[in-house]
Formats: C-alpha cells, sequence, structure tokens
C-alpha cells in the first residue's frame, strides 16, 4: 500500500540550535504514530513540518507523492487537519462558526458555507459530545470544552491525515478516552492516519501502531509500542527510572514512575 | 428544519436588523441634509431631489446641492472606509482594539497627505497616493513592533500604536512651521478630521474607493475569519496567510489613506462601530464588514451633523466629536479585555 505521507531525512535548526536532525519515517494508510520525547526535543516543529507550517532545512516530506512544498495552502489543508496546542480568541465565535472555520478549504474563499458543511460540523460536534454547545460562545467554554471544539474542527475537515499536539492536555479520563477513541475508529475505518504528539505515554501505547521517541531532534527509537517503551530507552531520554509492565486488559507496556 | 435554525448562529443574519439599519441609514441621511447652520424646509428639500423648482430660494438650493450634499457623501464614505478598515486591522491582528487612529495609520496617512501639501501642491491626486503610502508605512511599522514570535498581545500593540502615532505627529508638527498662519489654522483644523474641504474630486474618489474597499475585503472575509482565530491556524486550514494579509493590509490601508487626504483623522470610528456591530451580529467578517459600511457611515453623517449644528454658526471637527464618543469607549474596552 502507498505511504499518506513519507519524511526523508529531514532536519531543521533554529539559528545554532539543531532542533530536527536526520528524521526519517512513513505513515501509511490506517496507522497511528505517537511522538514521545522529553521537553524542547522537537516534537511539536517535527509535527509541524508536516504540513509545511515549518520548513526545513534539508530533506523532503512527500504527501502521497507529492513534495509538500509544491502544494498550495488548500491543497494541504484538504489531506491534512491540526489539532494545535490551545489557543483563544477575543472575538465573540461560537462553537459552531468555530467548527465551520474546519471547512474552509472544502468551499469557495468567498462563499458560504454549504448545507453538507455545517451538517458535517454539526455531526463533527456531536462525536465530541458537545451538540449542545453548539450556539455558545468560544471564551465561554472551559478549557477542556474549548479543546474539544478544536478537535471537532479537525475532524470536521474530514482530512485524512489528522496531526494532534497534546491533544489530552485539558481533558478530564472519560474525554480523554473518547478522543483517542474517534482517532483510532477513523484510522481504522476510513483508512486516515494520525500522528500524535504527546506527553502521556501509557496513552500513547495503548493507542499507536508506532511509537517514534526523540531526543534533541533525533530519532533515538522507532517500531511498535513494546519494542520502543523499554526501561532502558525510557531511563536514556527522560532520565528518570521507570517500570514498564503489561496492562492488566490490553497486555500493551504499561509505564509506571518509580519514584525513588 | 434544524439546518435553517442553525444557519442563523453563522454571524445573526436577520432581515429586522438589516431593515432598521437602513431605516437609521435613511433617516440620519435626512437630518444630515436638512439641518447646519442653515436649516431647510424638508419638504420641499426633499421634493427638490425628484423636481426641478420646489420653492426653494437659490441660495437654499445652492447650499443644498454645492455644499451639504457633497459633505454629507464624503462624511458616508469616510465613516464606511475608516469602519471598514478598522473591523479588518482587528480581524487580522485579532484585536478588537486595533483601530487605524489608534494604530497610527491615520497619522501616516496625514503625514503623506502634509507631504503632498508641501511639496505637490499642484497635483490634487499627489494627496490621496501619498496619503496611501504614509498609511502603508505606518501599518507595517505598527506590525513589525508589535509581532513577536508568538503573536502579539495587547499591550505590545497599543503601546505600538502610541509611539508610531507621536513620532509621526512630532514630524507633522514640525512640517507646520513651514506653514503661513491662514494654511496653518485650516490645517490644524482638518488634521482634528474636518468635512468641510469637501471638494467635487475629493469625494468622488473617496466614494469609489470606500465602495471598491469594501468590496475587496468582503471578498477576503472567510479567510479573516481564519485568521481572527490565528495566524497558524488559518495556515492550517488552507489560508494563504501571507496574500491575505498583504491584500487586506493594502486595501485598509488606501480606504484610511483616502479618507484621511479628503477628511482628515477622523478618530475612533474604526474602534466604536465594529464593536457595535458584532454586539449585534456577531464576529462573523462576511456580514460585519458590509455591516460596519453602513454603520460607519451613519456614525459619521450623524457625528457630523452634531459637529455643524451644535454651536452654529460656528463648526467643530468631526473628529471632536468622534473622539468624545470613541475614547470612553475604548477605555471601556480596554479595561473589559
Amino acid at each position: 500500500m502507498s505511504e499518506l505521507l513519507e519524511v526523508k531525512n529531514i532536519s531543521l535548526s533554529y539559528g545554532a540550535k539543531n532542533v530536527i536532525r536526520d528524521v526519517s519515517f512513513s505513515l501509511s494508510p490506517g496507522q497511528i504514530i505517537a511522538v514521545i520525547g522529553s521537553n524542547g526535543a522537537g516534537k511539536t516543529t517535527l509535527l509541524k513540518s508536516l504540513n509545511g507550517s515549518i520548513e526545513p532545512d534539508a530533506g523532503t516530506v512527500l504527501l502521497k507523492g507529492d513534495a509538500i512544498a509544491n502544494l498550495s495552502r488548500r491543497q494541504i489543508a484538504q489531506q491534512i487537519s491540526v489539532v494545535a496546542q490551545e489557543n483563544e480568541t477575543k472575538f465573540p465565535v461560537t462553537a459552531l462558526e468555530f467548527v465551520l472555520s474546519g471547512r474552509f478549504a472544502h468551499g469557495g474563499v468567498f462563499g458560504w458555507e454549504s448545507d453538507d458543511d455545517i451538517a458535517t460540523a454539526r455531526n463533527a460536534l456531536m462525536m465530541c459530545d458537545l451538540e449542545e454547545h453548539s450556539g455558545r460562545l468560544m471564551n465561554e467554554l472551559s478549557g477542556g470544552e474549548r479543546q474539544r471544539v478544536v478537535f471537532a474542527r479537525a475532524l470536521a475537515t474530514r482530512a485524512t491525515i489528522l496531526l494532534l499536539d497534546e491533544p489530552t492536555a485539558n481533558l478530564d479520563l472519560s474525554h480523554q478516552a473518547i478522543l483517542f477513541r474517534l482517532v483510532r475508529e477513523r484510522c481504522k475505518s476510513c483508512l486516515g492516519a494520525s500522528v500524535i504528539v504527546t506527553h502521556d505515554l501509557n496513552l500513547a501505547a495503548e493507542f499507536s501502531d508506532e511509537i517514534l521517541l526523540l531526543k534533541n531532534g533525533s530519532v533515538i527509537a522507532k517500531g511498535a509500542p513494546h519494542d520502543v517503551l523499554t526501561a532502558d530507552n525510557l531511563r536514556l531520554v527522560f532520565d528518570a527510572d521507570v517500570i514498564v509492565d503489561g496492562h492488566p486488559t490490553s497486555g500493551k507496556p504499561r509505564i509506571t514512575m518509580s519514584y525513588i | 428544519m434544524t439546518i435553517q435554525k442553525e444557519k442563523r448562529y453563522l454571524g445573526g443574519f436577520r432581515a429586522s436588523t438589516w431593515l432598521a439599519a437602513a431605516g437609521l441609514f435613511l433617516l440620519v441621511f435626512l437630518l444630515a441634509i436638512l439641518f447646519g447652520s442653515e436649516k431647510l424646509p424638508a419638504a420641499s428639500a426633499l421634493c427638490s431631489f425628484f423636481n426641478g423648482d420646489c420653492g426653494l430660494t437659490a441660495e437654499q438650493n445652492a447650499i443644498l446641492f454645492e455644499i451639504r450634499l457633497p459633505r454629507v457623501l464624503l462624511g458616508m464614505a469616510t465613516g464606511a472606509s475608516l469602519a471598514v478598515a478598522g473591523a479588518s486591522f482587528q480581524s487580522l491582528l485579532r484585536n478588537p482594539l486595533a483601530e487605524p487612529y489608534l494604530l497610527g495609520v491615520s497619522n501616516g496617512a496625514a503625514l503623506g497627505t502634509m507631504a503632498a501639501f508641501v511639496l505637490f501642491a499642484q497635483f490634487e491626486f499627489a494627496k490621496p497616493i501619498l496619503a496611501f503610502a504614509g498609511a502603508c508605512a505606518a501599518t507595517f511599522a505598527v506590525y513589525r513592533f508589535a509581532g513577536t514570535r508568538t503573536g502579539m498581545n495587547t499591550e505590545r500593540l497599543v503601546l505600538s500604536g502610541v509611539i508610531v502615532t507621536t513620532f509621526l505627529s512630532s514630524i507633522i508638527v514640525l512640517l507646520t512651521t513651514l506653514l503661513d498662519t491662514t494654511r496653518l489654522r485650516s490645517f490644524t483644523f482638518w488634521l482634528l478630521g474636518d468635512l468641510s474641504q469637501a471638494s467635487k474630486n475629493s469625494f468622488y474618489l473617496a466614494i469609489a474607493a470606500a465602495v471598491i474597499g469594501t468590496i475587496i475585503l468582503m471578498a477576503m472575509a472567510r479567510s479573516l475569519n481564519l485568521m481572527m482565530l490565528g495566524e497558524r491556524d488559518a495556515f492550517d486550514f488552507g489560508v494563504e496567510v501571507k496574500k491575505t494579509r498583504l491584500v487586506v493590509f493594502a486595501t485598509a490601508s488606501a480606504l484610511v489613506g483616502i479618507s484621511v487626504a479628503s477628511s482628515g483623522s477622523v478618530g475612533y470610528v474604526g474602534l466604536v462601530v465594529p464593536h457595535i456591530v458584532r454586539l449585534l451580529i456577531g464576529s462573523d467578517n462576511r456580514l460585519v464588514i458590509p455591516a460596519s459600511a453602513i454603520a460607519g457611515a451613519v456614525f459619521v453623517m450623524f457625528a457630523d451633523t452634531v459637529a455643524r449644528t451644535a454651536i452654529a454658526p460656528r463648526e467643530l471637527p468631526v473628529g471632536a466629536i468622534t473622539a468624545l464618543i470613541g475614547a470612553p469607549m475604548f477605555i471601556y474596552l480596554l479595561k473589559k479585555n
């Protein structure tokens, strides 16, 4: 099967600081890749380079075989949607209007949303358990609700590839599970794929097919969760001792800090 | 049907709001036409729009068509231009406090106009062209000073505006020393925002600019809706951010430049009007921009009517009236922010 995204030897530096060093990986249909690593390891920068928000100094990113640098913003946005870390707007925008902004790349630039766009947006709000909030203003919602609206907007794009940056930072347990289940269902059912940056190692273990472990911009380990999430690897990256055992029901790696 | 019902959330389009706006527009237009240092008889004045002879004296006829109508139309164009420019700057800078006058853009245009006045007095069209150039330069300066890697906060934006404004003001003051006393007085009046010097050429240009600029910005409105939520977001969801920024900055600067060249720096219109419009119909720029054009026209026509009648037969600069309304509102918004 052809790859959705191919990242080939990208490197990037801010001034003298190398943020990403020679990173390569590929994302196939149906796959979820989790990117983990310590603070400042280059996770967010890597994610931004995947949709062309940041241009790498070296290397290329191919979207279904086309170099991303040669595609228009619209073409990219139709294929890749993003859940970035939270932002706040000072204008009175309703949750529904916010989610509808995700339909931008699918309509005429000057025009109005079609009934189909509105139905898609309402459906995305419903999936994220937000239907009763659709008419509320964004700045009246709680942090967690707002984060779910941001996620609903990404769903509303119906893009194949979903890039998520710390999507669960403000969410309670049940909404974390809802979000990850939605990402997984979407990837399995319609052959979409996701790249998720997260600090939650257990969620990464549970929901991803492949894990990229980053340190100082380099990939330290790459592969299935049980190959990457070993006590040795995690000590190397996080400089902390952890206990890795198996999840009681799924058998996926389970990481516990050993606070000694 | 639920979809129809939901659609009303999108900017809250209601026919009644727009009918009320049209009614208010006509009412204020009539007030502006009829009142002034010389009050005109309503029935005859209205009739003379449609018929040649309705019992107005030759003098009244001249006041109506030669003096007042051009002035009211110029006020309309100025108000629409400034309000639309304000709404666009606010969306682009993601800050409801952005306003052409407070950002120093009006002062940039004023300096340009003044340079044209001093250097190229013989070319009438040098004024709007240099005013546009000055407005662009000031916009660019504020944008560069206020922007940081992580975006733009209110404090930085307001402070950058103050710095650009005061810097340009001091150059304007330096330049005024080149003027003789009579020109100085009319210049000072103009600087505060003054519609009394409406000439035919200036108001044709101002009206054409207001209409074309509003149409261009309406065409950018959906992109602006995303820019308003954040440049990064807009970029991620398919907006050509650089192109949008360039077109909107240039168009809004042209609107400010041309209105300042003919009417001086009428302040706070771009702050007060979009704010009230958003309270009434929400933040969707596809509605906010045309609604701001109408409301801005109404606001300046009204303020100018007050300026002409409050201490008649003497006149106030219209900018003094708009600032009296706008400055307290700015403080209120700043506290609320």
